[in-house]
């Protein structure tokens, strides 16, 4: 039976949510604007490997996150070509490209399997790390951790508090509107779904060069993409929630390493599972929020009410919508 | 008279014209795919016209191969089958995986309890009913987690299908692991009496070919001649309008997923039965994800669904050949196929803007 020291137990839930982080808060941006990009588990994939396999020729772990990024970038800029220009449906390619990215990955990947490669070490911050407790939390994780810390206050200053923001916000909703404004939708939409895949990109390379070091098959990160679409409709469109679920998720994740530990008569192909039916328990628990008759029964219940609030939250209005403006 | 002969003359033309386009189609997307493909094949620093021509005998170059080719194709027609009902009425039914694999685990379950009872056929008959039964069992979840929860169907369907495949897993290391070893090779392979009966000169099953003509026949009659049938096109095509009509757009997207999730457990049924043997962690051979590309590439017509079926089913027996002649990985054919899907999505959307710009409309 294992021990479980606070630190470090909350140092591995911030380092581990660190891609699923990155990759909720770009699609986060994304469907802000009105595109669903489907695409995610893939796209995670095959940026994966992209960054091991750059990293690993040029020998530099930055080369290989900017390949990762601008591989998640072009995924989701394909997505938003097909639904802006040849007006197809953003759920038919952005499934189609979930299987094609990592079949691709597989693919042109295989070379490099259990390749031993580079890696981003731990990089801790002067000074702040030596805050009892809070130094060993946050302060003494890789540079990519960091950025997914950083992310979470930029994209939410991004979309909430600058006229960009607005803008990017206002196409969501409503691109008809924004373009009697002067707004025009289908460049800001085709500019935040590739800022989006951009974060997607460097949560693959995240994976890859840092969180799961190495590139196989199956590398390791297959299904969070699926997670991390789920964590957007779970944060309500909202990063700050949607990093909350992102840090819950991986909670349980490194809690169920330990459960493994505690009871071994459980197989560990449900721990591996467990992930996908709490999933679909939370969008039913979400959904349920916002049901008019149960909204109705919470009326006189405050508390209730105030619990249900933090679940609901609504839909950017044209998502996923084809536009014609 | 004269009229009469002008006006079939021009709908014969129109005819000429609209099946020209179709293979002008083709042809544009064929190529698109084949640019595309030759570019990754050079990016992974492998012979491309070699890679293709391995491809091509591997699939085709031989009887054996072709009969692989045939094994494939039963199960994407018979997924292909069940998804047409779903995207009639406008469901995205990923979940079709899961239904794969738990047909499969219904009818290993059966065939179990079947094993040495002396009627075999009987045995043969009833797991493929129980493979039914379960794949229709996991799209009923599927369709009621979208119906009464509120959960959209592609995220219901993933769970599932993840959950679906950690069961496999567990049977076979767990409950069903073969006496001493529990193995990735799956459980006991069954007695031959269990086997899908096969003309053993031509290696080819007629019971499973047989089942997915039917199976086309049905859904052809279903979708076409059916009260089921319209009443499915009307949901998917207006909720609301239907609604106000009279039907609950919830049932049919019920009565849906049951028929979608009934063909994809017999695809599983197929799997145990006709090629397999037994229970395996690949079961589902990735056959559900690829018949919704398959289903995508015919544009919903049942017509063509299994000659793309059998398209597909080519590029992925042929591409076993890959790892074993040239050290490539077998997945070139899955960038293929989804290769395909978006070149004939573009394509599709070129000839619709060159026809309104021809006829003068928007």
């Amino acid at each position: 039976m294992g021990e479980i020291n606070i630190s470090i137990l909350l140092a591995s839930v911030i380092a581990g949510a660190a891609p699923i982080l990155l990759a909720t808060l770009g699609e986060t941006v994304t469907e802000k604007s009105g595109i669903i990009n489907l695409s995610l588990d893939g796209s995670i994939i095959l940026s994966a490997m992209a960054g091991f396999v750059i990293a690993l020729k040029t020998g530099s772990v930055v080369a290989g996150f900017l390949a990762g990024a601008m591989i998640g970038g072009l995924v989701a800029a394909t997505v938003a070509f097909f639904s802006i220009s040849l007006k197809q449906s953003q759920v038919a390619v952005g499934f189609v490209l979930t299987l094609m990215a990592r079949d691709l990955a597989y693919f042109i990947g295989s070379p490099y399997s259990r390749v031993q490669g580079p890696q981003v070490g731990p990089s801790p911050i002067p000074f702040l790390e030596g805050i009892p407790y809070l130094g060993e939390i946050i302060f003494r994780h890789s540079i990519p951790v960091y950025l997914s810390l950083v992310m979470i206050g930029l994209v939410w200053w991004y979309l909430y508090r600058t006229p960009y923001g607005l803008r990017l916000r206002s196409v969501g909703e409503h691109p008809e509107a924004s373009y009697a404004r002067g707004i025009n939708p289908k460049r800001v939409q085709m500019l935040y779904a590739v800022c989006g895949g951009l974060l997607v990109g460097l949560a693959g390379a995240t994976f890859s060069l840092c969180i799961k070091p190495g590139w196989g098959q199956p590398q390791g990160a297959e299904g969070t993409g699926w997670i991390a679409l789920a964590l957007v409709i779970f944060g309500g469109w909202n990063p700050l929630r949607a990093a909350l679920g992102a840090y819950l998720f991986a909670f349980l994740q490194v809690m169920s390493i330990y459960f493994q530990g505690w009871v071994p008569s459980v197989p560990a192909q449900v721990f591996q599972v467990a992930p996908f039916p709490l999933m679909i328990l939370i969008l039913v628990i979400i959904s349920f929020a916002q049901k008019e008759s149960i909204l109705r029964w919470s009326e006189d219940r405050p508390i209730v009410r105030a619990l249900l609030k933090t679940f609901t939250g609504t839909a950017p209005r044209a998502l996923g919508r084809q536009q014609n403006t | 008279m004269v009229m009469k002969q002008d006006k079939t003359d021009s709908r014969s033309t129109t005819k000429k014209r609209v099946f020209l386009e179709y293979v002008l189609e083709a042809v544009l997307a064929i190529s698109l795919v084949l640019a595309f493909t030759t570019v990754v094949l050079l990016i992974a620093g492998a012979p491309p016209l070699q890679s293709y021509v391995h491809i091509f005998m591997g699939s085709l170059g031989s009887w054996i191969r072709f009969t692989h080719v045939i094994k494939a194709w039963i199960p994407l027609v018979l997924c292909s089958c069940g998804l047409l009902y779903t995207f009639r009425i406008g469901l995205w039914n990923i979940g079709v995986e899961g239904q794969v694999v738990m047909g499969a685990i219904f009818t290993t379950a059966l065939m179990r309890m079947g094993t040495g009872t002396g009627y075999p056929s009987l045995v043969l008959l009833l797991s493929c009913l129980a493979g039914m039964t379960g794949g229709a069992l996991w799209a009923l979840g599927a369709g009621y987690l979208r119906t009464k929860g509120g959960v959209h169907e592609i995220f219901a369907g993933l769970g599932l299908n993840f959950v679906a495949q950690g069961m496999v897993l567990w049977l076979i290391f767990g409950p069903w692991k073969r006496a001493g070893i529990a193995s990735m090779s799956g459980t006991e392979t069954f007695e031959r009496s269990l086997w899908l009966p096969t003309i053993e000169t031509l290696r080819i099953s007629p019971a499973g070919i047989g089942i997915a003509l039917g199976a086309l026949l049905i859904t052809a009659w279903m979708l076409r001649y059916t009260n089921v049938g319209l009443r499915l096109k009307a949901v998917g095509n207006n909720a609301q309008a239907a609604y106000l009509f009279g039907l609950r757009p919830g049932k049919y997207m019920l009565i849906a997923m049951i028929l979608a999730g009934s063909f994809a457990g017999l695809a599983g049924s197929m799997q145990v039965t006709g090629v397999y043997h037994r229970l395996i962690p690949a079961i589902s051979s990735n056959y559900g994800y690829l018949s919704l590309l398959v289903v995508m590439l015919a544009n919903f017509n049942v017509w063509i669904t299994p000659l793309v079926a059998l398209f597909f089913a080519c590029l992925n027996v042929g591409s076993i050949q890959l790892p074993m002649v040239l050290q490539l990985d077998s997945s070139l054919s899955g960038v293929m196929q989804g290769t395909m899907v978006l070149a004939a999505l573009a394509v599709h959307f070129i000839r619709s803007r060159l026809r309104a710009a021809y006829t003068g409309g928007t």
